[in-house]
């Protein structure tokens, strides 16, 4: 935990000092602080600042909400994109988009739209698949994920104009460019109330990995429980995906690497895995600006390009395992 | 002053008005054909099931408690455990201070000396044998030092000094003022190791008293529809389907 710590606030400080102008990162914040307007604090202030603690902010909520969902349904394959979280999270946000739904909410529709698509997705795949059994759970969530896939097709189909959909997709790429600071009001609680929330059952996550009955037989609430897990769950995927759009597999690699390091104590994985998240997003948001100049890569996509090897390397793990 | 007792103990079709005591220094057997209710009746009495009738514990209703009271008072041996991830054997056995909201080091070592298993602590619990896991998941239990200790089936699967070693366990921690309700299917350790017995048949508690009263010819062969010897003068006990 002391090194991830100390790993973070290095790449925090590479992320505000990294880009095509260079600036005095100590100069720019102070000056950006004490109210001072020049080049520095604009650059240093404005642009890098909020791209930077959105990036930490939405890989810590994707690392904790992996580690969560690991923990809570028995399975190190489970991450928020696989079990349909991040996949609802996008409809609703599309949704409102496209609808203009919540109106009435201002800039926080997209948020709640995405919270309430995390939700009701992270419920239908636990209706659906009953128990944590880890087959009955992918199968579950790549349905959910499906679905809500085929709706956001058909969001994106009737788009009202082609920069709609273009604006759309961009957005669900994934990424933490260009969000202004007023993103950070959204993601601040939202990562604070989803992780207090999931921190309150983590002798409930330890517990479950002897088993249900196990758990309930030694005074722990099971199902109230797992469902404060899962809304703790949906708020921290549904504010990050309606923010920075889809970044996969960081919920995934995350607790993955990190486990042998906490003992395989799931409720000892949740804070370090929301540190390295948090890491791992800022990083590849740092190297994704590093890339020549042109059509940006997107954040999500460069994620999902690390992550999907890795994740075909576990399955193939796991296969060996049942040989 | 029973520690548990039960009165008209029902839960859907499974368990149908089981009255049933297990006093302090006592180990009970419950034993009975597969599908009986040995079970469904640990898991009630460990607060899993709901029920009709009553539960009393030291002549408290059992809904007096709340679930960590609860769970302090009864501790619950499932007959399926396994553990999702390689955690050490001692993380195994601190998880069973979970009633407690502490980490009592004193217990967990203790509990660990019981079950005899302190050699291999540090070990992971994917790289044991089926023995010495039985032992692992019995000494979780034990370390969050329940009154009342529920065990589902202990024996299952276990060579034969794995059987006697779990069996002496149980048999010691009843002994220390402590009570011990055990699902058997092997009748020759019922009748060595239990004070007394409880023979379900069909959700029903057909007969109950000591081994002597309960492990008749007549009454096991009405119960499992095959002809049992019983030599219950033997040392130790012999009870085998003939």
């Amino acid at each position: 935990m002391p090194y991830l710590s100390i790993a973070l606030l290095l790449v925090a400080w590479l992320s505000l000092w990294v880009g095509s102008v260079h600036v005095s990162v100590p100069g720019g914040l102070i000056d950006f602080v004490s109210g001072v307007v020049s080049e520095k604090a604009i650059i240093v202030g404005e642009i890098r600042l909020p791209r930077t603690l959105i990036a930490l902010f939405v890989g810590a909520a994707l690392g904790m909400s992996g580690a969560a969902l690991q923990g809570l349904l028995r399975n190190p394959l489970v991450e928020p994109g696989l079990v349909g979280a991040s996949q609802g999270a996008a409809l609703g946000a599309a949704a409102v988009f496209y609808f203009g739904l919540f109106a009435a909410a201002g800039s926080l529709a997209i948020t709640l739209a995405g919270l309430i698509g995390a939700f009701v997705a992270l419920l239908l795949m636990l209706a659906l698949s009953g128990t944590g059994r880890p087959s009955l759970v992918i199968l579950a969530g790549l349905a959910i994920s499906t679905i809500a896939g085929a709706a956001l097709a058909v969001v994106l189909n009737f788009a009202p104009n082609p920069y709609a959909m273009q604006e759309l997709v961009f957005w669900l790429l994934g990424s933490v460019s260009n969000r202004g600071l007023d993103s950070l009001y959204v993601l601040a609680p939202a990562l604070l109330v989803g992780g207090v929330i999931i921190l309150s059952q983590r002798r409930l996550l330890a517990a479950l990995g002897l088993g249900e009955q196990v758990a309930a037989s030694m005074g722990l609430a099971v199902n109230r429980g797992s469902r404060l897990v899962v809304l703790g769950t949906a708020i921290l995927v549904g504010a990050s995906v309606s923010v920075a759009g889809n970044i996969g597999f960081v919920g995934l690699i995350v607790p993955h690497l990190l486990r042998p390091f906490t003992k395989y104590r799931p409720d000892q994985l949740l804070i370090p895995s929301a540190l390295a998240g948090a890491i791992l997003v800022c990083s590849a948001d740092i190297f994704v600006r590093l890339l020549p100049y042109g059509q940006e890569l997107k954040l999500g996509v460069l994620t999902s390009l690390l992550g999907a090897p890795l994740f075909i390397w576990l399955v193939v793990k796991e296969s060996r395992r049942w040989l | 002053m029973a520690l548990i007792a039960t009165q008209s103990l029902t839960v859907d079709t499974r368990l149908h008005a089981v009255s049933m005591q297990l006093q302090r220094g006592e180990v009970v057997g419950l034993i009975g054909p597969n599908g009986a209710g040995k079970s469904t009746l640990l898991k009630t009495l460990a607060g899993l099931e709901d029920y009709s009738g009553e539960i009393r514990i030291e002549n408290n209703l059992f809904e007096s408690y709340s679930s960590s009271e609860r769970a302090r008072m009864v501790g619950l041996q499932p007959q399926l455990v396994d553990s999702t991830w390689p955690i050490s054997v001692e993380e195994v056995v601190a998880l069973g201070r979970t009633p407690w909201h502490d980490r009592d080091e004193v217990a967990i070592q203790q509990a660990m000396q019981m079950a005899g298993i302190t050699e291999f602590s540090q070990r992971t619990i994917d790289h044991l044998s089926g023995g010495e896991r039985a032992r692992v998941w019995l000494a979780r239990v034990l370390a969050g030092q329940p009154q009342a200790l529920l065990v589902d089936e202990p024996v299952a699967n276990l060579d034969i000094h794995y059987q006697l070693s779990v069996m002496n366990v149980l048999k010691d921690y009843a002994a220390n003022n402590n009570g011990v309700i055990v699902a058997l299917h092997d009748l020759s350790l019922a009748a060595r190791y239990c004070d007394k017995l409880c023979l379900l048949k069909s959700a029903e508690c057909v007969a109950q008293g000591s081994p002597t009263e309960v492990l008749t010819e007549s009454l096991l062969h009405s119960v499992y529809e095959v002809e049992v010897d019983v030599d219950l003068n033997r040392q130790p006990p012999v009870v085998l389907p003939r």
